[in-house]
């Protein structure tokens, strides 16, 4: 038999999808491709049009409105994903800060700018991770989304380096915590992708610019890249890993000069 | 072929749900289409892949989008930017 990705006979939720540029719409899509009953989130009102226009093209998908700083809100939604077939699968790929924080001096971030970008990048997961773990029964993978700037310094990314930092030490911490249940917690680091949120951050064509050149591939990652990577994390293929941040940045993380 | 500012009034209809009628060269995206600051990434997003073909991509930097406010000013950018009609 080929190796197959096979999620059929479980369901999968998705928080953050804003537009068809989303990297949780390209995983939403893939997960959807191998078999998984899908719900995905939105926002709000502002929002929804984008994302009930997107999952007309997907058989049997839902989208329900969700503010991930809501624990309710959360656990609505995710009772809902799991409401007809057992939950196995949720990404998170939520993250804000104000355009006033995403760019010039880091050392300027306002105390109420760094709650907002920690509370909804880095906080979230919680709430998620919570929900999302109590009705895994028989297992599951959590995901969220991550960038290199967690470790290394990017111009303009400012405060939003401490919040993947944040993000990917609970990654670990929930990794531990759950484990023993079977429930395996993982980040991909993604490379520069034009995404609605990227857009707001000053220099980023810059940034996606030098990825592509002095990645080892040589060029900027695609969305189904991080929707395929997403996919195999989120699948039974994926079972020995947990607690582990995967790049899909076209190698640019190992790079010197 | 459409014109080019066919093409940008087709985009702006869409992503902003706009009467075409509205969708006029001089009608500025936040007053006369109100459009907020995210419509106003969408757009510039939207511009963007309309106007990428094959390797040739469009690309519209943070500065040049401040200053992109009305319809003309779009078709005016993309114009200098070798598109034609």
């Amino acid at each position: 038999m080929a190796l197959a990705i096979d999620l059929s006979g479980t369901s999968a939720i998705v928080f953050g999808v804003a537009n068809h540029r989303s990297i949780a719409w390209a995983i939403a899509q893939h997960l959807h491709g191998a078999g998984a009953r899908l719900t995905i989130t939105y926002q709000n009102e502002r929002l929804a049009k984008n994302v009930l226009g997107l999952i007309a093209e997907l058989d049997g998908a839902r989208a329900v409105e969700c503010d991930v700083l809501d624990t309710g809100s959360v656990e609505a939604a995710v009772e809902a994903a799991s409401a007809d077939v057992p939950l196995a699968t949720a990404v998170h790929s939520v993250a804000f800060a104000n355009r006033e924080d995403l760019g010039g001096d880091f050392s300027a971030t306002s105390i109420e700018g760094f709650r907002t970008a920690l509370e909804v990048s880095a906080y979230s997961l919680l709430p998620v991770a919570r929900a999302a773990s109590a009705k895994m029964t028989d297992g599951g993978s959590i995901l969220t989304l991550t960038f290199h700037a967690a470790d290394k310094v990017y111009a303009g990314y400012n405060v939003m380096g401490v919040a993947k930092a944040a993000l990917e030490n609970e990654v670990k911490q929930l990794a531990a915590e759950y484990g023993r249940r079977g429930i395996r917690v993982n980040a991909i680091s993604a490379g520069p992708l034009a995404t609605l949120s990227a857009r707001g951050i000053s220099g980023f064509a810059d940034m996606q610019a030098i990825h592509a050149e002095r990645s080892p591939l040589g060029r900027n990652i695609t969305q189904d890249e991080v929707g395929a990577a997403a996919a195999f994390l989120s699948s039974p293929l994926a079972s020995g890993i947990t607690g582990h941040v995967l790049y899909v940045d076209a190698g640019y993380n190992v790079m010197g000069v | 072929m459409a014109t080019v500012l066919e093409r940008v009034q087709k985009v702006v209809v869409d992503r902003l749900g706009a009467e075409e009628s509205a969708v006029v060269p001089e009608a500025t995206f936040t007053d006369d289409l109100s459009a907020d600051s995210l419509d106003l990434v969408e757009l510039i997003m939207a511009f963007e892949e309309e106007f990428t073909e094959g390797s040739e991509a469009l690309k519209i930097s943070d500065e040049d989008a401040e200053a992109i406010r009305t319809i003309n000013d779009a078709v005016t950018f993309i114009k200098g930017k070798g598109y034609t009609d």
